[in-house]
């Protein structure tokens, strides 16, 4: 297992110096700079921005320079944010989406698998439909219509909750946006742990197991949740992955300082060293939760073997 | 000594917060300011919008300076002297005038960050605001050293700016964001960090307390300004929020006072609710449309006019923007003792305006009987951009005839494409005042301007009078050849423009001290909550 | 535990639940078996009654987005503008308060004044004065609007000053209102859903073969090949997204085919991961040894024990695709890849009704209706696939 996973993280490094070259030509062929603003600057102002930015020089040697810089653990400036070191801001920002995006992680893990289980163990019964039918809705309104409707039910009609800003990071600022971001993913869970589940309790085994009149409870625990958990375990990666680098829409919506806003507004700014940074994130969260749940695999099911 | 500075501010921001909801009596008066978006930076070389303005402009203060009423008031300096053939200009600084540390401001002071603005490694992007200082452009372009700039120490409370050639507005150019000043002991010592929180020097009304960038920045009241006596708020609190509705949203929920530029489709709403709190100023940009002038069939005069008289503005200001734009005939908005020249169209009524545009149409050859047109309207994303682009497609199609579709880009990909000199048949474009005057809207269109003039227009006589506007230094003249120069540019119709868009403000009961101005300039120094 | 495994698990001729025809185990009449465990399947899919609504309700809304466009009168990009975000309404529109309004408003175009307002029988009769003598093709003035018609100059009178003009009164009917520009909403659903529901199955169908065929290779061929095919979804991955559309388009140009593409390009990686999940769990089961043991290829073993049994998570999974597709579509548009204003899509319905949500709720409201009916029914005939097709039940 040991040498398992550190062969995959030394696989790490290559995959991420793909992903960073990659992403470097990539973002440069894409139309504008980060100073093509709606207004021009005048072309002696551009000649000082890009011989400050080293944007006169070569494009393979930008690239050079960058990958020694990368290498260094450098990931440069922002080309928008002026003041500020792309380090600083995924930094500053990284904290606020994690809170939020691991709050709302346990809360669509938890509350998806449970809804899961009792939609299972309810088969084609009202209980079911219910569960399904609201999984279905939270699959399918997309959390930007969400979450201005709790924003009006709960903080301006009710004024129960915080309309917008990270506040003080407590129940009251957070629970709204948690929810927005966690429904979807709720619904995820849901609809994949039911069908898991189903298809779990109708194997061989399991009606064996009842037949031989083991107790239901005892069933479903631990033989059925076994087999039933690798979608779950599956999804949980991209799903972690995506969650904890922050979401664009819930954090404009709900006015989070975190870094989700960074894959959006850096790409349309141009601001490539930000998107850079916001790549590299994600990279090594999709690494790392790949490699957890791989090794997760062998533990649930000791049939997995990596080889 | 952090930990304990870091704890005493939450504990503060806690207490703040329980007690705004407690007692206003007993409460700071804090300022909950939504700013439609996360400054790109704090330091006044660097800025370039009015999100960003605002905020500096309460934590640093210029030789000059805005009241409430947006009017250019003294600022740091208390009074100036200008030259009789206007090329020099003396300021005299104030002698209470001190930064937050409590040192003195001085003239060297100014001196040392005007030389910044210009040096060619702080790469400023608006250092060319400030261009008309004697050898500001070759010391921007590295052709001569910073200490050769048009700016001298006379004494501690004495200050020179000497310019290339008279500039009859270069008070107004002062009060840009790249005239305000900054400490250069904090900015040697600090290095990369100076203008983050706790280190950051200010000489305005406001120094910057802390920072969270993307939710909030907290400014407290500067004990060491000069007026602190007459400021009444202990804190403004900015926050950036970059959605529109988001803004309205936390605006209504009662945990914002003052939101800005919020959309239109509200303002009906808001209003019901807010009466009077909720304002529409007139302000200084202009929305228009760009004609490829280089090609068939819009190198034609008679067909960028007749297109441009088609567009129905009234409808597009009432029916799409609610009145939240005025319609606009003009490329400049009206200002401070300048009428901008209208299109000879603008006297017309609009069944007028189509009649003849169809006429017009049919001499240059195109439209019902003659050749069809197909026309191509390139925008770049955003709702309201495609709802008039939506509107007047329809327009041309129900008065030509012709066959119109649209095409939308990126805000970037848009601008880099037609800065490029990209071809194309119409595109939006617009522009919002550096400073009050119309020069800055009519230089726009002269021949070879780098980079904006899109739709690469030409006419010599047009660029003469703008060439002669910079020569002529008595105000009224100025302005005249300039308005000439407008109603040429208003006949050829290089450029069709559309809207004049309002200043949406809303603000709570508690908020006083606000007034609308032209300028939108609205420094929290005179405000105050109840 | 594993005891209960080996003991019991589905010996090999599992027959593989493919519905093309050629997808059963090699049994002597290889196409006869597959097509009746299609038929069964059928059947089974057919009694599930769910399943049948979902179908119903699906072809339902295809036809009102397919066939609608040439019942209704309105189309998805005419402008109608005395109608600027009209709410919906069964009653044709205006009443005759609304027609005085839009009576005055076009006085006040024309720069007079209206002095009396009446309707009777779809006809208008309206009195116009001003300072000045009036130009009598003030007229036309009503002609141009979307609700008066055959305006004529009834009286010219005290030289010109007073002026009164009857006509025909056209009225509309916009059963789901019409948007900020005055287009009917109806239409443009219409319209949208011809486009949501092509780019929706299309794409999800694409990412679907994609990603169910990748995760099985992947998973079942394990080792360096599943090492560097893995290595490759993280790739993909990580890619700025907004990047990698933004230069599809500088280098395609717009075109609907891109939408797949882009789309296509990263909503397969979570199946495939999910797939490959699975298969590692499958590649030991007792079955797949026998398949082998039978002298099965790889790829038969794949496609013939592999992909029929990790059908169930796959079909939930698809059902998810779905909608994320849809509205990705508009997040496309917005980056000036995929459908270009003034065509829509149901995603960008429903962004433009959000971001009016308060002002025009209808906007929001109708879009999101017919979004979330399909997707319901999308949800009804995947669980009764499933159901169908679960290789265990038979």
């Amino acid at each position: 297992m040991l040498t398992f996973v550190l062969r995959r993280l030394g696989s790490a490094i290559p995959t991420l110096f793909i992903i960073v070259t990659l992403s470097f030509f990539l973002m440069r062929l894409a139309p504008g700079g980060p100073f093509n603003l709606e207004r021009p600057l005048p072309p002696q102002i551009m000649e000082n921005l890009n011989r400050t930015y080293g944007f006169d020089q070569p494009m393979w040697r930008q690239y050079l320079i960058y990958m020694g810089n990368v290498v260094q653990g450098d990931l440069g400036p922002s080309y928008i944010y002026r003041d500020r070191s792309v380090a600083n801001l995924l930094g500053e920002g990284l904290g606020y989406s994690i809170k939020l995006g691991g709050l709302a992680l346990l809360v669509a893990l938890v509350g998806g698998v449970l809804a899961g289980l009792l939609a299972a163990l309810r088969q084609n019964r009202p209980l079911d439909f219910l569960i399904m039918s609201g999984a279905t809705a939270g699959v399918t309104i997309p959390n930007f219509v969400i979450g201005p409707v709790l924003v009006l039910i709960f903080s301006i009609t009710l004024s129960w909750t915080r309309a917008g800003g990270w506040g003080t990071g407590s129940f009251r600022d957070l629970v709204l946006p948690v929810i927005a971001l966690a429904l979807p993913q709720l619904a995820v869970f849901a609809r994949l742990t039911r069908g898991a589940m189903i298809e779990a309790m109708s194997a061989d085994h399991i009606r064996t197991a009842r037949a031989y009149g083991l107790p239901a409870r005892s069933v479903v625990g631990t033989h059925a949740m076994r087999g039933a958990m690798l979608p779950i375990v599956s999804y949980l990666a991209p799903c972690a992955a995506g969650l904890l680098t922050g979401s664009a829409v819930v954090e404009t919506i709900f006015a989070i300082p975190g870094v989700g806003r960074y894959f959006v507004h850096g790409a349309l700014a141009r601001d490539y060293t930000v998107v850079m940074g916001t790549v590299v994130l994600v990279a090594v969260f999709v690494i790392v939760f790949n490699l957890i749940v791989d090794v997760i695999y062998g533990l649930l099911d000791p049939r997995v073997r990596h080889d | 000594m952090t930990g304990f500075r870091r704890g005493g501010l939450r504990a503060a921001l806690i207490l703040g917060a329980l007690m705004a909801g407690a007692s206003p009596a007993l409460a700071e008066a804090v300022l909950h300011r939504g700013n439609p978006g996360e400054p790109n930076s704090l330091d006044p070389a660097q800025i370039s919008i009015n999100v960003e303005s605002f905020i500096l402009k309460d934590l640093l203060e210029g030789l000059t300076t805005f009241n409430a009423a947006g009017e250019a008031i003294p600022g740091a300096a208390e009074s100036w002297e200008i030259s009789e053939d206007g090329t020099v200009y003396t300021f005299k600084l104030r002698e209470a005038g001190k930064w937050s540390n409590g040192d003195p401001v001085t003239a060297e002071d100014f001196v040392y960050s005007l030389r910044r603005v210009q040096d060619p490694a702080v790469a400023s992007k608006y250092a060319n605001i400030l261009h008309p200082i004697r050898n500001a452009k070759a010391v921007n372009a590295g052709e001569m050293k910073p200490e050769e700039l048009g700016v001298r120490a006379v004494d501690d409370r004495t200050l020179e700016i000497v310019l290339e050639r008279p500039t009859p507005y270069f008070l107004e150019l002062l009060t840009h964001s790249t005239g305000l000043p900054v400490h250069r002991g904090n900015i040697e010592k600090d290095g990369a960090e100076w203008n983050r929180p706790g280190k950051l020097v200010t000489n305005g009304p406001f120094m910057l307390e802390a920072h969270i960038p993307n939710d909030s920045l907290t400014a407290a009241k500067n004990p060491h300004y000069w007026d602190a006596e007459a400021v009444k708020l202990d804190k403004v609190v900015f926050y950036p929020v970059e959605d529109q509705a988001a803004a309205v949203r936390r605006f209504e929920a009662g945990e914002l006072d003052m939101i800005y530029n919020f959309s239109a489709s509200d303002l009906e709403r808001l209003r019901a609710a807010h009466g009077d709190r909720i304002r529409a100023t007139p302000a200084l940009n202009t929305e228009y449309y760009v004609f490829d002038n280089r090609a068939e069939p819009f190198s034609d005069a008679r067909v960028r006019r007749a297109l441009s008289m088609a567009i129905d503005r009234d409808f597009l200001a009432q029916e799409i923007f609610l009145g939240a734009s005025l319609p606009t005939y003009a490329l400049s908005p009206p200002m401070a003792g300048y009428t901008p020249a209208q299109a000879d169209f603008a006297a017309l009524s609009q069944f007028d305006r189509e009649d003849q545009a169809v006429e017009l149409m049919k001499e240059a050859g195109y439209g019902s009987g003659a050749k069809p047109l197909d026309i191509t309207i390139r925008y770049n994303t955003n709702p309201n951009h495609e709802r008039v682009a939506t509107a007047i497609a329809d327009m041309w199609k129900t008065v030509f005839g012709f066959n119109v579709t649209m095409s939308n880009q990126d805000v970037t990909s848009h601008y880099a494409y037609l800065q490029e000199g990209g071809a194309f048949q119409v595109a939006r474009a617009g522009w919002v005042a550096d400073y009050g005057d119309p020069e800055n809207f009519l230089t726009l269109n002269i021949t070879g301007n780098p980079g904006f003039n899109y739709g690469k227009y030409s006419n010599p006589d047009y660029d003469a009078l703008i060439a002669a506007s910079y020569d002529e230094t008595d105000h009224e003249k100025r302005f005249q050849i300039l308005h000439d120069a407008e109603a040429i540019l208003m006949k050829d119709q290089p450029i069709a423009p559309l809207l004049h868009k309002a200043e949406l403000w809303g603000l709570s009961a508690r908020v006083k001290g606000f007034e609308d101005n032209v300028n939108n300039e609205h420094p929290s120094r005179f405000m105050s909550v109840e | 535990m594993t005891d209960v495994f080996s003991t019991n698990a589905t010996p090999a001729p599992d027959p593989g639940p493919n519905p093309g025809p050629g997808a059963g185990l090699p049994l002597p009449e290889p196409e006869a078996a597959s097509r009746s465990l299609g038929q069964l399947a059928w059947l089974r899919f057919r009694r599930n009654k769910a399943a049948m609504f979902g179908c119903a309700t699906l072809i339902l809304v295809a036809l009102f987005s397919f066939l609608g466009p040439h019942l209704v009168s309105h189309s998805y990009d005419g402008v109608y503008r005395s109608y600027v975000e009209t709410p919906p309404s069964i009653h044709p529109r205006p009443d005759e308060d609304t027609l005085r309004a839009a009576a005055n408003t076009l006085a006040v175009r024309g720069r007079v004044t209206l002095e009396s307002f009446e309707v009777e029988d779809g006809r208008f009769t309206a009195v116009l004065i001003s300072p000045q003598a009036m130009d009598p093709r003030v007229a036309r003035v009503f002609d141009r609007s979307d609700v008066f018609k055959e305006a004529q100059v009834q009286a010219h009178e005290d030289e010109g000053r007073r002026l009164v003009l009857t006509g025909g009164v056209t009225q509309e009917t916009f059963l789901m209102g019409t948007d900020s520009n005055g287009r009917d909403l109806m239409s443009r659903i219409m319209l949208g859903g011809q486009i949501s529901l092509a780019v929706g199955l299309l794409a999800s169908l694409v990412s679907l073969v994609v990603g169910v065929l990748y995760g099985a290779v992947s998973g079942y061929m394990g080792g360096r090949i599943d090492n560097v095919m893995m290595r490759l979804v993280e790739i993909l991955y990580s890619l700025p997204f907004v990047f990698l559309v933004v230069v599809l388009v500088v280098f395609f140009g717009r075109s609907f085919i891109l939408i797949f593409l882009a789309i296509g390009a990263i909503e397969w990686l979570d199946m495939a991961r999910i797939v490959r999940g699975q298969t590692l769990a499958l590649k030991r089961r007792e079955f797949v040894g026998a398949a082998e043991a039978l002298g099965l290829t790889d790829w038969q073993i794949i496609r013939r024990h592999i992909i029929p049994n990790v059908i169930g998570p796959v079909i939930v999974f698809v059902t998810l695709v779905v909608p994320k597709v849809i509205l990705l579509e508009s997040f496309l548009s917005f980056l000036g890849l995929g459908v270009q204003a003034p065509l829509t899509s149901w995603g960008a319905l429903i962004s433009d009704g959000a971001a009016n949500m308060r002002s025009a709720p209808w906007l929001l409201i109708w879009p999101s209706l017919f979004f979330v009916v399909t997707l319901f029914a999308l949800n009804f005939i995947g669980d009764g696939l499933r159901d169908a097709f679960d290789p265990k039940d038979r």
